[in-house]
């Protein structure tokens, strides 16, 4: 199947006024997103994720590499009538009120004047403006400009949604609303590329995940590929008789007679669950403490030198 | 392609309409065409003369004025606070978004033209003055705020909206001055010289193309052919400069 997006080699760097040093901003990036997949991008501040977007929608060039939308050169305008983007800290025009801002977007498409009053009114009901769609956007607070941010990224009922750190400044519910709208497009069948520092919301919505760290792809794939390797040790939840002692593990806590033991290898594990019966133990439970996003994004970040993005010209 | 650029252009406008500073430039030349009559007081058997002149040349001025400062930030404001991200992202061509901006602000003009003119009239029609060639003379103003803010958006496009200010109001100036470089040219003594002046005085904008002041002023006819020409002039320069506009803005990177 032709992937939606699809970044091929992309390298970026930009110069300084003053200098003729040449610094990465990425480096060599290889992607590609899946029809009806939610791809999260997750990367530290300065790692290149909006650089990445923003190449992507044409708004700046690539020193080399190709990036292709739904199979075609993403040069050209046209393939972006089936793009959704929402800025990261949305900047609109403050001067309109919401249903004109909406209004003003859906025209951009060439949405005829019938269909576009039904879409801003669906929009702003689904995003939760309803009531506040006469009112000019500089009276809006963050909550509702990010929000009527994503409502314009949908008015024309994209195929792809790129969004950028569309949960960042938001409040839990407001985090809360965007992962529901992320997770009703996937349903409807459409694809979800966002990017994220924010990694608690990444592990709950995507179907994949890409790491980019200062400019380099470190790791993509499910959660599962990635973390699923990753298995440091294993909370054994036992209830034993007597003193419960054990030929392997390290007892971690002790209630009455529940017992919970850590194993640090799939060979112990195996062990012990094979004497239990012997030392009259039963088996409550097995949980593979499986390492985090944040953990994987904490290692990978730490093995990159921060030398390694720049590079004098 | 046209229902794009019309909704920007009718963005540009409404953007236009609700900033209070335009409302504050109009005011002020509705007050200073005001004006020319209490300075008309101060000659003797040229009043009308000077309520002519001073009410032409505060369009003129304040005009240029919403040309420069406005058509400057058109592309660099949409830059500066990033409302261009969302813009260009969709189905647009860049080309198209410039074209638009321009559009946006050619039709705040000719309100703003309309509203000044329409309140000279009145003080023309009040003092028993009016000259119904008034709205030439304005019409021809126009088509010189139309082509100061393609060059304002030209510039915009290649630096920054200062040095873009200092330099569309610099030509502003010379454009007005181009009849000293054929003066010139008679009297340099090279070849090579003769040829710089030929060539600037093609390469710059001729204002002095819809400067109809003088007619009005000294009530001489006007030259339906040269009104004509400056039509021409306007079309053909302006679509240059708006061609190279759009160039640069094709190869900006939206940082």
């Amino acid at each position: 199947m032709t992937p939606v997006l699809e970044l091929a080699g992309i390298s970026k760097s930009y110069r300084t006024h003053l200098s003729f040093r040449k610094y990465w901003i990425l480096r060599d990036l290889s992607l590609a997103v899946r029809e009806g997949e939610v791809f999260g991008f997750i990367g530290t501040n300065g790692a290149g994720k909006t650089t990445t977007i923003k190449l992507a929608l044409g708004l700046i060039f690539p020193d080399g590499g190709s990036i292709r939308l739904f199979g075609q050169d993403a040069r050209r305008p046209a393939l972006r009538s089936r793009v959704g983007f929402l800025p990261e800290n949305p900047y609109l025009y403050d001067y309109l009120t919401g249903a004109e801002f909406l209004d003003f977007h859906a025209r951009l498409f060439g949405v005829a004047a019938g269909e576009r009053r039904r879409r801003v009114a669906a929009l702003l009901e689904r995003v939760g403006l309803r009531n506040r769609g006469d009112r000019q956007l500089r009276h809006y607070s963050k909550g509702m400009l990010q929000r009527i941010g994503l409502a314009q990224a949908l008015i024309n009922d994209p195929d792809l949604v790129i969004l950028d750190e569309p949960m960042s400044g938001l409040d839990p519910i407001g985090r809360r609303e965007v992962r529901d709208i992320i997770l009703d497009l996937k349903a409807r069948g459409r694809t979800v590329f966002f990017s994220t520092h924010i990694l608690s919301d990444t592990e709950m919505i995507c179907d994949r995940v890409g790491m980019l760290v200062r400019g380099t792809l470190k790791a993509v794939g499910t959660i599962d590929d990635l973390l699923s390797r990753e298995v440091p040790f294993w909370e054994v939840a036992l209830r034993a008789a007597g003193d419960g002692a054990l030929p392997c593990g390290r007892v971690v806590s002790r209630r009455e007679d529940r017992i919970l033991v850590r194993v640090e290898s799939r060979q112990d594990l195996h062990r012990l669950l094979s004497i239990l019966n012997g030392h009259g133990a039963t088996l409550i439970s097995v949980t593979p403490a499986r390492q985090s996003l944040e953990d994987l994004f904490l290692r990978e970040s730490r093995g990159a030198s921060p030398r390694a993005a720049q590079e004098g010209a | 392609m046209i229902g794009r650029v019309g909704a920007i252009a009718l963005n540009t406008f409404r953007e236009a309409i609700r900033q209070r500073i335009l409302y504050l430039l109009l005011a002020f030349a509705v007050a200073m065409i005001s004006f020319a009559q209490i300075l008309s007081l101060l000659t003797v058997g040229s009043e009308e003369k000077i309520i002519k002149d001073f009410g032409l040349a505060s369009i003129d001025v304040f005009g240029v004025l919403t040309s420069v400062f406005v058509g400057v930030g058109l592309v660099s404001r949409e830059i500066e606070r990033r409302t261009v991200y969302t813009l260009l992202a969709k189905p647009i061509h860049r080309w198209e978004f410039v074209l638009g901006k321009y559009a946006g602000l050619a039709f705040t003009l000719l309100v703003n033209s309309a509203v000044m003119a329409l309140w000279f009239t009145l003080v023309l029609a009040v003092k028993g003055m009016y000259d119904a060639r008034l709205w030439v003379a304005v019409l021809l103003l126009f088509f010189q705020f139309l082509l100061i803010t393609a060059l304002a958006v030209l510039f915009s496009c290649l630096s920054s909206p200062i040095l873009a200010s200092v330099m569309t109001l610099a030509l502003y100036v010379v454009g007005h001055l181009l009849w000293s470089l054929r003066l010139l040219e008679d009297r340099v003594g090279s070849e090579a010289g003769r040829f710089l002046c030929r060539a600037l005085y093609l390469l710059l904008p001729n204002l002095g193309n819809f400067d109809f002041k003088g007619e009005i002023v000294h009530g001489l006819a006007i030259d339906p052919v040269r009104v004509a020409a400056a039509g021409i002039y306007l079309v053909a320069y302006g679509s240059a400069v708006l061609a190279a506009a759009c160039a640069a803005f094709q190869r900006k990177e939206l940082q």
